[in-house]
């Protein structure tokens, strides 16, 4: 391959070749427009929530809140997953992204998947939600572009072990991989793992759509949706978490202050996470209560451990590089002195915070038995996972995003004051609505639910009036989010497209 | 860094403050894990798991069965119930009803069945929030004791269709 093939960046050194450079903008493009579109929805369906505004009719809302769960959680995630993929297994490395095709392969195949899911969502022809649990039916072609989806995100996660293995021949590493490319292979090895669920379940589920098979348990359709469902947010735990070591290095030299501790974490959510899955079937019939307490307690604790020590290993790498700068006055100018107007820098941070307090605690209480049974299937659900996957893995990519505009898209953001200010709101955005939702929850509001006055029903009930300030924070929660996330597609976009050009050898 | 490989030997022995922290973690989550078992063992509000499998069109038989035997009035169209406790007493789930109105006597232990007869449904009892899956095919073993008299509603929260925020159902203790 001839050296003209690669730049350095002098922003960040980087050597970066031109195949990876393609991949990598292009996966992110795609996931900058579901973002949007999964963001949209995602306002829509929380203006229908808010009882003071109740926007849509109901149809419109069931089928706005399937396309914001499948593009939020599946698309936009999964695709900048894709884009990490290459960055940490090519460009980290220096070297190129191998068989690029392949990788193509899997794009168009997510791109097409994903087109294919949400027209036909769109159309109505699919209001499931994203789980379509069974014997709720969709149209066959909705498990189609699941599984068209399904099958380019195996393709991608597999692509890593394809270029990390021709990258040792080459010399990009001799050894050990650096310790954000590690993260990334944790979360290649459970997408595969957990994609190779989503083939076990909708597979036949697709065959029971076409009436080629009578039924489909719908016990046993939830126990293996859910080790696809749930595995897959450790994906996004190790992706999240080697985007913050990563950012921790780019932005202030970080360096992990004990890459046995670290990489041993990482070892610790492939080997236990799995087992946590049960707890999303804590409350339903068919499994025996010692099967589910064990499953969802046993290993799930080590998973959390590993939390635990990134959660100290990150912020310490920090400490440690800005002492080194000279912040050593007191236990806490490194704190005050830190780049806190960088939104890549700020955005780890608040991601950070917010996954653990808001996302990882209300996890491991919601997964224990006795609390799942006064919480399972309410709004509280709904708060713990936009604690999780947006206030945590979210804004970690929105932070990276910033850095990563500069480095593969060779630009300069645009609107830098507004930049600089995008992951607090958001965050304080996204924390609002998560604890509105909890607290709602936690008096019973159910989520996925049109109208909780329950017009039309043949009794009516009312929940404890508390309810009301809590539906309308997670109103006013949500709408500052969706001004944040607003506000982020248009730097994004608007950098790729009119930022000042970055020069570079 | 994290963006470049480590130095040759990076196997080193952890810091006194890492191991402080890790060993705090790990008797954290220890502690955590064993708990659940004993909650299991001591707690009072454990999910239930006696579990049969069983055909819509039977559940419906015993549905019925019930209604017939132990009816005592109507509101809005759906019987009220007010079966003996030394019985097996049924809630049926359809979309969007949940069928019948149960009466039950406050202090008494009653073995609840618990089924759907087309698509999934969440049982979520009102206001004392206590949350259960409805599953066509499987009949949920649950054992009442209610300890406070009143009005109580049926919730369902698991999306089941267009008419899902209809679904609500009525149950008495006095
Ligand atoms: C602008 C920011 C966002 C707002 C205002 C928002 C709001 C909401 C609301 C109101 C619901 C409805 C819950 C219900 O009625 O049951 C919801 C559900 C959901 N959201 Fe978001 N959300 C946002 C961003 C995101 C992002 C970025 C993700 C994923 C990374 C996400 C993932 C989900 C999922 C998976 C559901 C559950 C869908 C279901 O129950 O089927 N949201 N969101
Ligand atoms: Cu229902
Ligand atoms: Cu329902």
């Amino acid at each position: 391959m001839a050296n003209t093939d690669f730049r350095i960046c002098s922003l960040s050194g980087l050597k970066i070749s031109r195949s990876s450079e393609l991949l990598i903008r292009w996966n992110l493009i795609a996931a900058f427009a579901t973002l949007a579109v999964g963001g949209l929805m995602g306002l829509l369906v929380l203006l229908t929530r808010w009882p003071s505004v109740h926007l849509l009719p109901v149809e419109h809302y069931y089928r706005f809140l399937t396309a914001h769960g499948l593009d939020a959680l599946l698309a936009w995630i999964i695709f900048f997953e894709i884009a990490l993929v290459h960055f940490t297994s090519a460009v980290l490395l220096g070297t190129r992204s191998y068989v690029t095709w392949l990788g193509w392969v899997a794009f168009a195949l997510m791109l097409i998947g994903g087109a294919l899911i949400n027209t036909i969502v769109v159309l109505g022809r699919a209001d499931v939600m994203f789980t379509s649990y069974v014997p709720l039916k969709a149209d066959p072609l909705y498990y189609l572009g699941v599984i068209l989806f399904a099958v380019g995100a195996l393709i991608g996660f597999i692509h890593f072990f394809i270029n990390i293995v021709l990258s040792k021949r080459d010399g990009g590493f001799k050894r050990s991989l650096p310790l954000g490319s590690f993260g990334l292979a944790a979360a290649s090895i459970i997408g595969i793992l957990t994609l190779a669920h989503g083939a076990a379940i909708f597979l036949p589920t697709l065959l029971w759509s076409m009436d080629v098979i009578p039924t489909i348990d719908p016990s046993a359709y939830r126990l293996v949706f859910w080790g696809l469902g749930h595995s897959s947010q450790q994906i996004n735990v190790c992706a999240m978490v080697a985007v913050w070591y990563m950012t921790s290095a780019f932005v202030v030299g970080g360096k992990p202050v004990n890459e046995k501790l670290s990489r041993t974490a990482f070892v610790l959510y492939i080997l236990f996470i799995n087992l946590a899955s049960e707890h999303h079937l804590l409350v339903d019939p068919v499994l025996s209560s010692w099967h589910k307490v064990v499953n969802t307690s046993y290993m799930m604790h080590l998973a959390v451990l590993a939390s635990m020590i990134h959660a100290f290993a990150i912020p310490a790498s920090m400490e440690v590089a800005l002492r080194k700068q000279g912040y050593t006055r007191g236990l806490f100018e490194w704190l005050k002195k830190a780049p806190w107007g960088n939104p890549a820098f700020s955005g780890v941070i608040i991601s950070i915070v917010l996954f653990g307090f808001l996302g990882g605690i209300t996890g491991v209480i919601f997964g224990t038995e006795q609390f799942a049974i006064i919480r399972h299937n309410t709004f509280a659900i709904t708060g713990h996972f936009h604690g999780t996957v947006v206030a945590g893995t979210t804004i970690a990519f929105m932070a990276f995003t910033y850095l990563l505009i500069p480095f593969i898209f060779k630009r300069e953001l645009i609107w830098k004051g507004f930049a600089a200010i995008q992951p607090w709101l958001y965050g304080a955005g996204v924390a609002t609505l998560s604890i509105g939702m909890m607290s709602a929850g936690s008096f019973g509001v159910p989520r996925r639910h049109y109208d909780i006055t329950f017009s039309g029903a043949p009794f009516s009930f009312t929940f404890d009036p508390a309810i009301d300030m809590f539906m309308s924070m997670m109103g006013v929660g949500g709408v500052l989010a969706a001004a944040g996330g607003l506000l982020f597609i248009l730097i994004a976009f608007g950098s790729i497209i009119f930022g000042k050009k970055l020069e570079q050898q | 860094m994290a963006i470049h490989e480590p130095e040759r030997i990076w196997w080193n022995p952890l810091s006194k403050d890492e191991r402080v922290w890790v060993g705090v973690a790990l008797i954290w989550m220890l502690v955590s894990f064993i708990f659940m078992p004993i909650y299991h063992l001591v707690g009072s509000q454990n999910p239930p798991s006696t579990t049969y499998s069983v055909k819509a069109d039977d559940f419906d038989k015993l549905v019925e069965g019930m209604v017939s035997k132990y009816k005592v009035g109507e509101e809005n169209g759906f019987p009220v119930v007010h079966p003996d406790p030394s019985e097996p007493v049924f809630i049926r789930a359809s979309m969007w009803q949940w069928y019948p109105i149960l009466e039950l006597e406050k202090g008494k232990t009653y073995k609840v069945h618990l089924s759907s007869i087309d698509i999934q449904h969440g049982f979520s009892l009102q206001p004392i929030n206590m949350n259960l899956m409805a599953l066509p095919g499987y009949d949920y073993v649950i054992k009442l004791t209610p300890t406070s008299a009143g009005e109580f509603h049926i919730v369902c929260n698991e999306y089941c269709g267009v008419g899902h925020h209809t679904m609500v159902g009525k149950m008495y203790v006095k």
